[in-house]
């Protein structure tokens, strides 16, 4: 019984996930049927002849009804084969897949690596800051996360970068030397103690691994700084809330130690909103990432849509469009279906 | 009716009631630093906006010939990529991105705010299709999604504002329905339905008063939302195009500039980051002030 409608409702996520994920194929497939009807004279340019213009329209398919379309497109996307470039000439196919295949382990490469620093420390902040709250310690991470939240992502790429290079070239500045003597070696002295974190992400398939770590430092570390700051500031939200609830008071006037309260009582029931947090996050860090991306040239998922939707080549910015969407859908049904299976009240139903 | 009348009056005569800008008045008087200097600094750039021809040193597409100038009198902050002066450009392009900005909120939340409180008083079909429409556009990432829209329609302003505001909406909607929904099952506004009163003076004379004040401390958020997107896609090329002064695409075009030690890429990103946290601050004081809600974004 109990684990039936446990089971129910994860089930019914999982269709609602399904059924989701169904129409936003269907938008994003609607992509090219929405093209400006000329669209295949435009990037053919004024030369084109109508054959070559009905041979374009032919191979990405518009002169087929709409729904034929649709099914081969999705028929062909679960074989793994999302269409050929706009890029692609005659006598050189580039197939989306294959331009893509690299890069999308380059990204997940990025998500992970932040991810695995990003959580333990703003599970760890916000907890503290609930703890210890209106402490100056909680104060102080107040200020600086909803500052940081406000930073565009590039904002404090940039800053980092400045940073980095600034080692170099601080001495030589006007500034450094119109500060006292004192006072500019000290800051110098202080840029050294920066590690030299590579401001281009120079990364190729024989990147071994430590080496791909390095050079994608500072991109996960800007990524980091930004959802840090949300992560942070919502789990200390959901903990202050847990913290506030009768039940909590309840087991502090039996007589329960602190850590006893927290661990016990509280996190059951904060396991749900700390998911949530976490997902919620994960599925920001897509955003993020199409921006870190471009400022630190790394090769990723996320540059390519941005050079794909420049060139205006459709069925890349499709294929990455349908990445990052069905990848948001996915967090998003994990933190549901996780939150659905440690809550206690489902877990025991009366 | 008429012997009601006197009974308005008297209870008048006992309690002076506060005029809307003595109460203004009174909030102000209480706001904390931090609102003070970010109404100081949302002031100083709605200033630098409107008056950006008065104010800029040169013309916006002025090109003078020497590239990348340092910092010096002539170009206080050295000139750009083309040899334009970079002062003259961060204060046209107040202009321009606030003023996009703008108008995409203003937009999103006619369309927002109106359907979501259609669909609130309405309910029925017409509330299921629009929350199921707003369900599957907010599963997708909003910049993927305007990515996306943009490589179809082309990157120009019409259609960057457009895409925004129908993306950011959204939020709105279910905002306005949020609070609508606790609204429309007052008294007032079933007595008002028994008066026979049409759709639009229900929406504005009934319920409309009744949900600004969430909705207001909301506009101040989504206009930081719109702006840092709008400023992203800029700074990804595919936002407002040249030779229009723009931050983003200013970050962007001088980014090399950066390799050498150089800040002055940084202060475009700097203003957007600065006006983002001056919003912030009045919104913060704004919502503390109006009722305890407040929503960690």
């Amino acid at each position: 019984m109990r684990l039936n409608s446990v089971a129910k409702t994860v089930l019914q996520r999982l269709g609602l996930g399904l059924i989701t994920l169904f129409i936003v194929s269907i938008i994003i497939f609607s992509a090219v049927a929405m093209l400006p009807g000329d669209f295949a004279k435009a990037t053919l340019g004024q030369s084109a002849t109508p054959e070559t213009v009905a041979a374009l329209q032919h191979e990405i398919g518009l002169d087929r009804p709409p729904v034929e379309r649709y099914f081969s497109w999705v028929g062909k996307m679960l074989k793994g084969d999302f269409g050929s470039s706009f890029a692609s000439r005659t006598g050189y196919r580039r197939t989306v897949a294959e331009i893509i295949a690299p890069r999308l382990y380059n990204t997940i490469f990025l998500a992970v690596m932040t991810a695995l620093i990003a959580v333990p420390l703003a599970l760890g902040l916000g907890i503290v800051a609930a703890l210890y709250r209106n402490s100056w310690f909680d104060r102080v991470v107040n200020t600086v996360t909803l500052t940081t939240i406000s930073f565009p992502e590039f904002f404090i790429a940039y800053m980092l970068a400045f940073l980095i290079i600034s080692r170099d070239t601080f001495a030589g500045t006007e500034f450094a030397q119109s500060l006292p003597a004192w006072l500019a070696i000290s800051i110098n002295w202080t840029l050294n103690v920066v590690p030299k974190f590579p401001t281009l992400a120079n990364i190729n398939d024989e990147t071994p691994f430590w080496d791909h770590v390095w050079r994608a430092a500072l991109p996960s570390i800007t990524l980091t700084l930004v959802i840090v700051a949300h992560m942070m500031r919502m789990t200390r939200a959901a903990i202050l809330n847990m913290l506030s609830s009768p039940y909590i008071d309840m087991a502090r006037l039996k007589g329960m130690g602190p850590m006893v309260v927290v661990v016990r009582h509280a996190l059951p029931n904060a396991w749900a909103p700390i998911v949530t947090v976490v997902a919620f996050n994960l599925a920001y860090l897509i955003v993020g990432v199409v921006i870190v991306e471009v400022v630190f040239v790394y090769p990723g998922v996320g540059q390519l849509m941005v050079d794909a939707v420049r060139s205006r080549d459709v069925p890349v910015v499709q294929a990455c469009a349908l990445v990052f969407a069905a990848a948001y859908i996915l967090l998003n049904l994990i933190a549901d279906i996780i939150s659905i299976a440690t809550n206690p009240r489902l877990l025991h139903p009366r | 009716m008429t012997s009601a009348e006197p009974l308005i009056q008297t209870t008048r005569a006992h309690r002076v009631r506060r005029t809307r800008r003595s109460r203004m008045r009174m909030a102000l008087k209480n706001a904390p630093l931090s609102a003070w200097f970010g109404m100081g600094v949302i002031l100083c750039y709605v200033v630098i906006a409107l008056f950006a021809p008065l104010i800029a040193p040169y013309r916006e597409t002025q090109v003078f010939s020497e590239a990348f100038a340092p910092w010096s009198h002539e170009f206080t902050f050295g000139t750009d990529q083309l040899g334009r002066d970079m002062l003259t450009r961060l204060i046209y392009g107040a202009r321009n991105t606030i003023g996009i900005a703008f108008i995409t909120t203003t937009f999103s939340f006619a369309a927002g705010m109106t359907l979501g409180l259609l669909a609130a008083m309405y309910r029925g079909w017409l509330d299921q299709l629009l929350s199921r429409a707003v369900d599957v556009l907010m599963s997708i990432p909003s910049l993927i999604f305007a990515l996306m829209l943009l490589s179809i329609f082309g990157s120009s302003i019409p259609s960057l504002i457009l895409i925004i505001a129908l993306l950011d909406s959204t939020r709105v909607f279910r905002l306005a329905r949020a609070v609508g929904l606790n609204v429309v099952v007052m008294e007032y506004v079933e007595v008002a339905q028994l008066r026979g009163e049409g759709p639009v003076w229900m929406l504005r004379k009934e319920i409309l008063p009744n949900v600004l004040p969430p909705l207001i401390a909301e506009f101040g958020l989504r206009f930081c939302f719109v702006f840092l997107t709008i400023a992203a896609l800029s700074f990804l090329g595919v936002g407002i195009q040249p030779p229009s002064a723009d931050w983003g695409s200013m970050v962007r075009e001088n980014a090399t500039l950066i390799t050498y030690g150089d800040v002055t890429p940084l202060l475009p990103a700097g203003a957007i980051a600065l006006l983002t946290v001056a919003v912030n601050f009045v919104v913060d004081w704004f919502l503390h002030s109006t009722s305890g809600l407040r929503d960690e974004k």
